[in-house]
């Protein structure tokens, strides 16, 4: 009897096309949105911005990424310049984060690593974007079998362990930056297609999308002015998520020897590099680059924990 | 309930056949082979390496039998040392691995858990400001670079305890500590959050109306229905914490799983490499499969063959 009951029921978007008929364009305009829907992202941004930890996160990596760009430009000192005089030295006015075994300056490798550690970071969220929107918004709105056997697919990624897959196509496919990102996008889209998968599939079905549909929106347009702007909260904070886990993650490959090659050097080749100095006392060696890298880590998990507070209505306080 | 198990028992397995069957090509697509590096030997002698490791073979050949070894769980001798197989290698390494490993996710739980209900129940205070500091801590220094500092600060500065190796109990706390920050963090918080949310329900309410004492409200009434959200991410904690032991094992020398996979990897060792993987796969996706049971015994409200549909 129930089971009866629930047939009866349809959700939007099982409602099929036909049923739909355009509504008759009167040249009135009085349908149109005439109030700029920026208004959810300043209400974002005013909540955002009193959490005082996540300003402090946004603030620390507009710096990091700054000094990322200009870093080499004001050091004193060059990159790639070898100094057999000068190997070690203690953070001095010449060197002021000191230099390393071979005597490069490490204010530069450090900022020339941030480069490195940034670039591999913001790549592999923007690489996950793309895969898991197109992906799993297919999944979410196609529904029904297309959903079930996408996600079958997922489900199936996602028990892999997503470290021994990363550390295999590594060895496949030789070290360097761009197979570090692919290794971390293959394994990384996973979670950004569930979740892209979730809002769509749930907010497909809210009255206003059936409202445009009545007006005769076209299913493009519908996903782009719709679904999409309405799933982009969980995106952003899912993407300042991934960021810091890719750096994390190439800091963890390049301390196994499977990271970035010589001549780049990101932070995490660095520490690898610090690890062994800090036992004969050259401690700089290994702080300015892991010191960095935690400091990174630190300012986007405060800054994505603070935006899924000020993206999520109902933690409104 | 059983079909929900038998249903879940199949995505393991197709599971598991992807990854064997994606290591397989991966090995194979990987350049060079296990032989280049061996010095003066004549062709014939090539051949018969490979004949005995089935290299010779066509490659669906090669894939049956590495299907076979799998099933048999036997994935033979080590192309770099032969006279170990990769089942003794296993057994040798695995046991300190899992003990590192488990010792350190019990720590992370019971800590993490500790850290976050005290949090919880004493919002905004001091307690709670505390914790969550170490909190966020905790989850921007990778474990590697904790690992160094703490080597740094208890093993060089302080001398109090050994830098390095896997012999006694007091080897055992500083590679425990690097390994479980991160885990508890992410456990602290998970719990402490979903705490505040519990403590506001009305039953909250009625329990404390009922008069029970505080101690029996938070166990009986909030940690159960608070703990969920944590129970949920221990299968992935887990599988992190088992592999990410591998840079740790690394730093503090334990003769884990870590050094035969990456010198495996480096050697081009086929056999170790693919029985390492598949065996941390198989020990993985099971810890999944085992923390999806435990949440449908734990949470009543949960029917575990209705979640398929």
């Amino acid at each position: 009897m129930q089971a009866a009951n629930q047939e009866k029921i349809r959700t939007a978007s099982e409602i099929p096309d036909e049923w739909f008929v355009p509504k008759k364009k009167d040249g009135h305009m009085q349908e149109a949105v005439v109030r700029p829907s920026i208004s959810y992202w300043r209400d974002v941004w005013y909540r955002l911005s009193k959490n005082k930890l996540a300003m402090l996160g946004l603030a620390v990596l507009i710096f990091l990424i700054i000094m990322a760009i200009f870093g080499p430009m004001i050091a004193p000192q060059s990159v790639t310049k070898l100094s057999l005089t000068n190997q070690n030295l203690p953070p001095s006015k010449e060197h002021w984060f000191g230099t390393d075994q071979l005597g490069r300056d490490m204010f530069s490798r450090t900022w020339y690593g941030a480069r490195i550690s940034l670039f591999v970071g913001f790549m592999a969220a923007i690489i996950e974007f793309f895969i898991g929107i197109i992906y799993g918004g297919i999944a979410g709105y196609k529904g029904g079998r297309t959903d079930q056997i996408m996600m079958r697919i997922i489900e199936v990624l996602y028990g892999l362990p997503y470290l021994l897959v990363v550390i295999l196509l590594m060895v496949v496919m030789g070290p360097g930056l761009g197979t570090i990102i692919v290794a971390l996008t293959v394994t990384g889209w996973v979670g950004m297609a569930r979740i892209v998968r979730g809002q769509v599939l749930q907010i497909k079905n809210y009255e206003f999308v059936m409202a445009s549909r009545t007006f005769g929106t076209k299913t493009p347009r519908i996903i782009r002015k719709h679904l999409l702007p309405n799933t982009m909260g969980p995106i952003i904070v899912q993407m300042t998520l991934t960021v810091p886990s890719a750096i994390f993650s190439e800091a963890f490959l390049s301390f196994l020897g499977l990271g970035v090659q010589a001549p780049h050097a990101s932070w995490g080749v660095m520490a690898d590099d610090g690890l062994s100095a800090i036992l004969t006392g050259q401690w700089w060696r290994l702080f300015f680059p892991a010191f960095f890298i935690s400091l990174t880590m630190f300012a986007f998990n405060v800054l994505g924990d603070g935006l899924q507070d000020a993206l999520d209505p109902k933690l409104r306080r | 309930m059983a079909r929900y198990i038998l249903k879940r028992l199949a995505a393991m397995v197709v599971t598991l056949w992807v990854i064997t069957t994606l290591t397989f090509i991966l090995m194979h697509a990987i350049p060079g082979s296990p032989f280049n590096q061996e010095r003066n030997t004549s062709e014939a002698v090539q051949q018969n390496l490979k004949a005995q490791y089935h290299l010779d073979k066509p490659m669906y050949v090669q894939y049956l039998y590495y299907l076979k070894s799998i099933v048999l769980f036997d994935f033979g001798p080590s192309i770099k040392q032969p006279s170990q197989t990769v089942n003794d290698m296993l057994g040798r390494g695995f046991p300190v691995s899992l003990e590192l490993g488990m010792t350190a996710l019990i720590v992370a739980i019971f800590s993490g858990i500790l850290l976050g209900v005290f949090a919880a129940l004493k919002h905004n205070g001091v307690i709670d400001y505390l914790a969550m500091t170490f909190a966020v801590l905790g989850i921007s220094i990778p474990n590697f670079i904790l690992a160094t500092l703490l080597i740094q600060e208890f093993a060089v500065n302080l001398k109090i305890l050994p830098a390095a190796t896997w012999t006694s109990p007091s080897h055992m706390i500083l590679p425990t500590a690097a390994l479980a920050v991160s885990p508890m963090a992410i456990i602290a918080r998970l719990t402490r959050s979903s705490m505040l949310e519990v403590l506001t329900q009305d039953y909250m309410k009625t329990a404390r109306a009922k008069g029970l004492s505080p101690v029996k409200i938070v166990i009986k009434h909030a940690l159960r229905n608070a703990l969920m959200p944590v129970v949920t991410i221990l299968g992935t904690l887990a599988a992190s914490i088992l592999t990410g032991s591998f840079v740790i094992e690394k730093i503090f020398a334990i003769p884990g799983m870590g050094k035969y996979f990456v010198e495996s990897i480096n050697n081009r060792d086929y056999p170790v490499i693919m029985g390492t993987t598949v065996f941390y796969s198989i020990f993985l996706i099971i810890m999944l499969f085992l923390v999806d049971i435990a949440y449908g015994i734990l949470d009543p409200r949960i029917k575990l063959h209705k979640k398929e549909q």
